[in-house]
């Protein structure tokens, strides 16, 4: 049993729940409790997707067990492909469901459907999400793209194209992290075969096969069925994520060589983040301690970014991705730290108290540590909340991925030296309330100052109004984001009325008086 | 469809099908802000853990009062004790969090399918843990409970370990349900001016400031959800007062008039006490009911106060209520609010969500009641939605909450009203 204050994953359903959602076409029927519906969610409102996602739940209760639960699933299985129609099914159970044992893929085989279904073993008490996602993503490609007799040959040079393997629903950045990389891509002029799962139906995996190689963008997802392509398909593959202006670099350099082509890489003026790294204003960036933390490819990126981009000292490495902790080791050796890999929450805590550092690069749970020991923190991977599906375009892949992650990781610096300086003038008249961080008190005061009438109306309310008690102490139940507005609105109400003191009943008839 | 065939609450329809709701876990949600010094500790796996944080991370916790001890491999092949290594698990949590008085172990559905005995856990925890360190368990299993189900089996397991008032002790009530902590505040402010003035709220804000109960105790819900915390306070001998719930001006006023009877106040106390809010919680509503007045509202089933919300919006707003549908019906505490709604008002008890979608789509609502789940998919096929959880995270109850709460329906009419982007 493991204490889990913060999970770095989720269950690996929810990892072929995202491979399902990303693709068109096919519906995952998943054996699992009432409940388990929660997952809808992080698809219609972290990703705010405008459909539902294509899963169907059993959805069975307490009094489900011990007689119907395999009844249960083949109805639902069958109304699944009934109602929405798709060109295949994935089939599986989720953590309890595994408990009560009654194989969805055989009872799916029952039916006699006449689509194909695949069905999913994925161990919900050993493993997790970007592994389920990852298996999920390898079972469609050797189902709809089986070996061939013999593999096929590589076209010429200069007509070769690619799969791009890995983006996914829910992925951090993914959206506009594949935007980039077509755009890498067109400019050195290789074809896209296909891009998977994002966007792929099952009837189009089969076309997997029409490429000339393939391109790993997130390896936690698509490496393993790379891999499998590599040796059925005899289709090779280079797994260099794009994430940096070196790394950006090497994948120029890694795809013209599998496609044969010559280029040179080029650095184009809207490339700024060489430049903004370089220039004085980021002096004082120098020799930051940073601690990174996320999954193995953002990790190992952030590393490199931060020591070669932004001369910054990484001061502590680690990733959640066991699948990839040789990898992230060889980077922490390099840049001469201890690598650390584990998914215990509370171990990252301990390591990032040790390390002290400046600034964390991490999940959205590194936010709730930074945010105890008061330390700058950045956004780089996955696990992340909704605000890390920004409308704007935001990808952290190839040119204006640098771009973007020059200004998300600096900008919580400046906002820290900002709390910094005004935490040293905490007695300040006009900063001194002491309920939230002094940046925010900062807004609220400026506000009030602006919000209030003109000062001589103040001092008026001042001489003839006056708050009881009991009033006062509701007054500050309200939320501070409009507490203020409250409390001109009843000394508006009050003062109209001639009232002297404010009472709760004054309170409460001012709010029913200007409720509308 | 005839008028027969139509399902009321005496025959609601009733479905089996896909749910489309939460677990019980959810409720923690809620309930750690409203008992500051309690711990929650989920005994599940990991989907247990990742619904806790994708339904509450989104808020970064600088001290988390809720966890997960997420069950492995060994702990299923019974290479490890169970036992031995929640206790390890607690050790490690009391060790760092020193200021926990209340661990609560809830259990799941995975430790209740392989039947792990929680309550006898709880037991030998308090034993090596305690008097400094309560330990309760209850369980928030999807199997067992839907979302506000969890709160209700939480506060089961409270009034178990409620201490035992004297026979002859003076008359108390018990406020059942968790509340907004200003609401709780204008609920006992008026209790106060009523002459009741042995009043105490469960759950209480702390841990111990638990109340006694025993047979003079009356005990008034506050939240539709609670069958079996007040089954269970009915067998340590408190009285369950009947009411519609304190919701709009005519349900609070009920709501309040009921407790007012059961303790002899005088009705001409009661009306000069509660004028005032039910004047404001009328204007307040007023001020609202052009939006709703004949507006079509349709409930997806969440957290059993719709047919209370539906009876407010019905009563005080306007609103034609197309379906109501609530994931359990307990007949007989909703007796007081079916008798307030029409006697041909569609019920539905259960889902079968994409049945249920069906009508919807048919029907055509101006606005449909629905969880997060449902609410973004529906909008875009240009159904307008209200998300029905926030109706559990707002102050909602009670005479100056009125307003507040028709305008939580208001707000997304007004919302599409206002953007203009075309498409």
């Amino acid at each position: 049993m493991q204490l889990t204050v913060w999970t770095y994953e989720g269950p690996p359903h929810v990892g072929a729940m995202r491979i399902a959602a990303s693709m068109e076409g096919l519906h995952y029927v998943l054996h699992a409790p009432q409940g388990d519906t929660y997952a809808d969610l992080l698809f219609t409102m972290i990703e705010r997707r405008d459909t539902r996602p294509p899963v169907t739940y059993t959805t069975f209760q307490a009094r489900d067990l011990g007689k119907d639960t395999a009844e249960i699933f083949k109805t639902a299985c069958a109304r699944a492909v009934e109602r929405f129609k798709p060109e295949a099914i994935i089939v599986g159970a989720s953590c309890t469901a595994e408990l009560i044992q009654d194989d969805p893929g055989g009872l799916a085989a029952t039916l006699g459907l006449d689509i194909p279904v695949i069905p999913l073993e994925l161990p919900s008490y050993q493993k997790k999400e970007n592994w389920g996602a990852s298996e999920t993503f390898y079972r469609l490609v050797r189902a709809f793209a089986p070996a061939p007799d013999r593999p096929r040959q590589m076209r010429r040079a200069g007509q070769r194209t690619c799969n791009i393997l890995g983006p996914c629903a829910l992925g951090f950045r993914h959206r506009d992290d594949i935007v980039e990389v077509r755009r890498l891509l067109e400019e050195l002029g290789v074809g896209i075969n296909l891009v998977a799962p994002l966007g792929a139906r099952p009837s189009d995996l089969p076309r997997l096969a029409d490429a000339d190689f393939n391109i790993v963008l997130y390896p936690e997802i698509a490496q393993v069925a790379a891999d499998w392509l590599k040796r059925s398909h005899g289709q090779p593959f280079l797994s260099v994520p794009p994430i940096g202006v070196g790394a950006t670099d090497k994948f120029i350099r890694s795809v013209a060589e599998m496609a044969g082509i010559d280029t040179s890489v080029q650095h184009p003026p809207e490339l700024r983040l060489p430049w903004y790294s370089r220039s004085i204003d980021s002096t004082y960036l120098s020799g930051k301690r940073v601690f990174i933390f996320g999954d193995a490819t953002h990790a190992i990126a952030a590393a490199r970014i931060a020591r070669d981009e932004l001369a910054f000292e990484v001061c502590g490495l680690g990733t959640y991705s066991r699948e990839f902790a040789r990898e992230l080791r060889a980077e922490a050796h390099e840049q001469g730290v201890e690598p650390l890999i584990t998914d215990d929450h509370l171990v990252v805590e301990d390591a990032i108290i040790a390390a002290q550092p400046e600034l964390v690069l991490g999940t959205q749970m590194e936010r709730h540590v930074a945010k105890r020991l008061r330390v700058p923190c950045a956004v780089i991977s996955a696990p992340v909340h909704v605000q890390d599906f920004p409308a704007r375009y935001s990808p952290q892949m190839g040119r204006e991925g640098a771009n973007v992650i020059f200004d998300s990781w600096v900008h919580p610096l400046m906002m820290g030296l900002e709390e910094h300086l005004l935490g040293m003038f905490r007695e300040d008249f006009e900063f001194n309330d002491e309920q939230h961080p002094s940046h925010l008190a900062n807004a609220g005061a400026a506000s009030k100052r602006v919000q209030h009438p003109a000062e001589h109306e103040l001092i008026v309310l001042a001489q003839t109004l006056s708050w009881d008690g009991e009033a006062e102490k509701e007054l500050k139940k309200i939320p501070f984001f409009v507490r203020g507005k409250a409390r001109r609105n009843t000394e508006r109400y009050a003062a109209e009325r001639g009232l002297i003191t404010i009472t709760l009943e004054t309170l409460y008839d001012a709010k029913a008086h200007f409720s509308r | 469809m005839n008028a027969t065939a139509i399902p009321g609450p005496t025959r609601p329809l009733r479905e089996r099908g896909q749910h489309e709701v939460f677990c019980g876990l959810t409720s923690i949600v809620w309930l750690h802000r409203k008992m500051q010094d309690a711990f929650f500790l989920v005994v599940g796996s990991r989907t247990c853990a990742h619904l806790m944080q994708s339904a509450a991370g989104v808020m970064i916790f600088a001290e988390p009062r809720f966890a997960t001890a997420v069950m492995e491999e060994r702990d299923l092949a019974g290479m490890a004790d169970m036992h031995d290594e929640l206790d390890g698990v607690v050790k490690r949590l009391l060790d760092r969090r020193p200021d926990i008085r209340l661990l609560v172990l809830v259990g799941s559905c995975p430790s209740e399918v392989i039947k792990l005995d929680l309550g006898r856990a709880a037991q030998r925890l308090s034993t090596s843990h305690g008097p400094s360190v309560r330990f309760l368990h209850y369980s928030g299993s999807g199997i067992e409970t839907t979302f506000t189900q969890g709160e209700d089996n939480f506060l089961s397991a409270l009034a178990h370990d409620l201490p035992q008032e004297p026979a002859d002790a003076e008359p108390s009530l018990i406020v059942a349900g968790a509340l907004a902590d200003v609401v709780e505040d204008q609920f006992r402010r008026i209790l106060k001016a009523l002459g009741i003035s042995r009043v105490s709220f469960l759950p209480p804000r702390r841990s111990t400031e638990l109340p006694a109960v025993g047979p003079n105790t009356r005990v008034i819900l506050a939240q539709p959800w609670l069958g079996e915390s007040a089954k269970l306070l009915a067998s340590r001998g408190a009285q369950i007062l009947s009411a519609p719930f304190p919701l709009g001006e005519e349900g609070t006023t009920a709501w309040l008039k009921a407790i007012a009877d059961a303790f002899g106040v005088q009705s001409g106390r009661f009306e000069a006490i509660t004028e005032p809010g039910r004047r404001r919680a009328r204007k307040a509503v007023a001020a609202r009911r052009s939006e709703l007045e004949g507006r079509r509202l349709f409930f997806f089933p969440d957290s059993q106060a719709e047919p209370s919300i539906a009876r407010f919006l019905y009563r005080e707003a306007g609103v034609i209520p197309v379906e109501i549908g609530s994931p359990y019906l307990h007949r007989h505490h909703m007796a007081p609010e079916f008798a307030l709604l029409p006697d041909d008002v569609f019920v539905s008890e259960g889902q079968d969500v994409d049945n249920q979608l069906d009508r919807c789509r048919a029907a055509r609502p101006d606005l449909a009641i629905c969880g997060m789940g449902l609410a973004n998919p529906l909008e875009a096929e240009g159904i307008a939605t209200k998300w029905s959880i926030e109706l559990v995270f707002t102050p909602i109850q009670g005479y100056e909450q009125a307003g507040d709460l028709a305008e939580l329906f208001v707000r997304p009419l007004a919302r599409r009203a206002q953007l203009k982007m075309g498409a």
